[in-house]
């Protein structure tokens, strides 16, 4: 295997309360090499979103994470303050869910482009401007000038989720994260912005860390896939979705409606923490 | 089919005015739709978003006016608002709205034990007193798959899945002929979604309801519609035997949309730029 740039180890994070202490994340390893695509799949709750968290260091200080996290071989749960400024807005680019969400409504396309760059990078306006432009164009948006004038809201999601995806590769990351970025789009927009997002990877052979709870989805767009349980990664490897082996897995696959053919009833999933539980006993 | 049709729509047409200040032609939503909706039986309603699917659902129930056309149920026109409470009242006894986000769609202060005993209290025959509310609310949850213990308790105490058998429940709660679910299983976990799946296909096995399915999902529209039309732009462009249409989709529409959900071997492609 080629080299890792993510790599976690054994990572748990304890959510102490004044009452209890509960694991969220169990035990979480994977890895991701340079120019490959990780697939992060699991139901709500099984700690996915966490897990970009951890990586990011953004948790919130009432977890208590241990195990290790390393960028290209740098500890990420040691580094200082600037070490971590410098990770977040040079190595990391994150996409979110709602990209409404994510962008300030009172400033423009252009602004919110531009920023980031013009502040930290010592770049000039002009200059970044144009790079936005050449990239807008890239992931398929129209009259790309005209945008940098625009408001979100004069933007449809699918559109939105464009200019994200190029406000991620201005900032020439090495690791994209991405938290269910086609969840709140219909799915001709989904096949959309999933082809731009594997497209725009594999040409500047970037690392992406899919979170999805499609199995299919992260299947067609990833080179590996990881299957989350209660914290817990229960499953992982190239041929997850072919051929499942683990009983979540399996159930989660038979769970979702086919296009092909209609089902009496659709299998319910059986699976759950008292199974979880003995299975690791048992394992 | 020769039993009559429960909701009729011919040339609906539904135009929201050009944003203010702007000189604009008016915004048509909803173009020329035609289709009707037959007793015990399932119509999904196809598209992508801003097709115009949930404007269609949103008038039928009187939460947005008609431009034109005409909308029907049970042979009475619907194109103008309710002219009195009791009418009002009674058209919502005959068709149910479910809503997409079962977080946004309930009241926050109301127990969902009262949530199903309001809509009960408004739409139950007779004037039932309130144990016997009580005892029918208890009975219409637990035929959605929520016991006793759940009656009272508030929407932040549940998970997603069971506030979107609340909703059910609350729309059951009318007795109503139509149920219409606006991508009501969209925002669900896949395991929680075959079991709403399943509770609606129970549910019309032991009683005799029409859905108006609006969903963008095709799989999932397969798994719960006989019949589905599908819009584009606020146009019906392809209409007919959900299994059939899938199998064998002729309108390029509906090859798209169907082209688009992912499944084994399937890779995403990408379309032209977007405009908007």
């Amino acid at each position: 295997m080629s080299e890792a740039l993510l790599a976690l180890d054994n990572v748990r994070a304890v959510l102490h309360t004044r009452h209890q202490s509960q694991a969220l994340l169990n035990g979480v390893s994977f890895s991701i090499a340079k120019g490959e695509a990780l697939g992060l799949v699991g139901e709500s709750g099984s700690g996915k979103s966490l897990t970009t968290r951890a990586i990011t260091r953004m948790l919130d200080p009432a977890f208590e994470v241990s195990g290790s996290i390393t960028f290209d071989g740098a500890p990420v749960l040691s580094m200082t303050p600037s070490e971590l400024r410098s990770y977040r807005s040079m190595d990391i680019g994150m996409i979110f869910q709602d990209p409404r969400a994510h962008v300030n409504p009172v400033h423009t396309v252009g602004d919110f482009l531009t920023e980031e760059l013009v502040r930290n990078r010592g770049l000039t306006r002009d200059e970044v401007e144009h790079r936005a432009v050449a990239l807008l164009d890239e992931v398929g948006v129209r009259y790309p000038e005209r945008r940098l004038t625009q408001y979100p809201h004069e933007l449809s999601g699918g559109m939105l989720q464009r200019v994200m995806i190029a406000s991620v590769l201005l900032a020439e990351p090495r690791l994209i994260l991405a938290d269910e970025p086609t969840t709140a789009l219909d799915v001709t927009a989904q096949s959309d912005v999933m082809a731009i997002l594997d497209e725009q990877r594999r040409a500047r052979g970037l690392s992406l860390l899919f979170i999805t709870h499609d199995l299919e989805l992260a299947a067609a767009c990833c080179d590996r896939l990881a299957v989350m349980y209660a914290g817990e990664i229960v499953e992982q490897g190239a041929h997850v979705y072919e051929s499942p082996g683990h009983p979540y897995t399996i159930e989660l696959l038979g769970a979702r409606p086919s296009i092909d053919e209609r089902l009496d009833r659709l299998p319910v999933l059986r699976y759950n923490r008292d199974i979880h539980e003995q299975l690791k006993a048992e394992a | 089919m020769n039993t009559e049709a429960l909701v009729v729509a011919r040339n609906l047409r539904k135009e929201f005015p050009a944003p203010k200040g702007m000189k604009s032609e008016p915004i048509v939503a909803v173009d020329d739709v035609s289709f009707e909706l037959f007793p015990n039986e399932c119509l999904a309603i196809v598209g992508e978003s801003g097709s115009g699917k949930t404007t269609v659902a949103r008038m039928l129930v009187g939460l947005e006016t008609v431009t034109g056309g005409e909308l029907s149920v049970r042979g009475e026109a619907r194109n103008k608002g309710a002219r009195s409470l009791a009418d009002r009242r009674r058209w919502a006894r005959e068709v149910q709205y479910v809503f997409q986000d079962p977080y946004s769609s309930l009241n926050p202060r109301q127990s969902i034990g009262d949530t199903v005993r309001a809509s009960l209290a408004l739409h139950a025959p007779g004037n039932p007193g309130q144990r016997e509310l009580k005892l029918k609310a208890q009975e219409i949850l637990d035929s959605v798959g929520l016991a006793a213990p759940f009656f009272g308790k508030h929407p932040h105490q549940l998970s997603g899945g069971q506030r979107q058998r609340v909703a059910i429940a609350r729309a059951l709660a009318a007795d109503p002929a139509v149920i219409v679910l606006d991508e009501a299983v969209a925002a669900l976990d896949v395991s929680i979604q075959a079991q709403i799946l399943n509770l609606l296909s129970d549910i019309r096995a032991q009683r005799e309801v029409s859905y108006l399915f609006i969903s963008h999902d095709l799989a999932v529209v397969n798994q719960v519609s006989e019949r589905m039309i599908v819009m584009e732009q606020g146009r019906v462009v392809d209409a007919g035997n959900t299994a059939e249409l899938l199998a064998n989709p002729v309108h390029p529409y509906t090859r798209s949309l169907r082209a688009a959900v992912p499944r084994q071997g399937w890779k995403p492609v990408r379309r032209e730029r977007l405009a908007s």
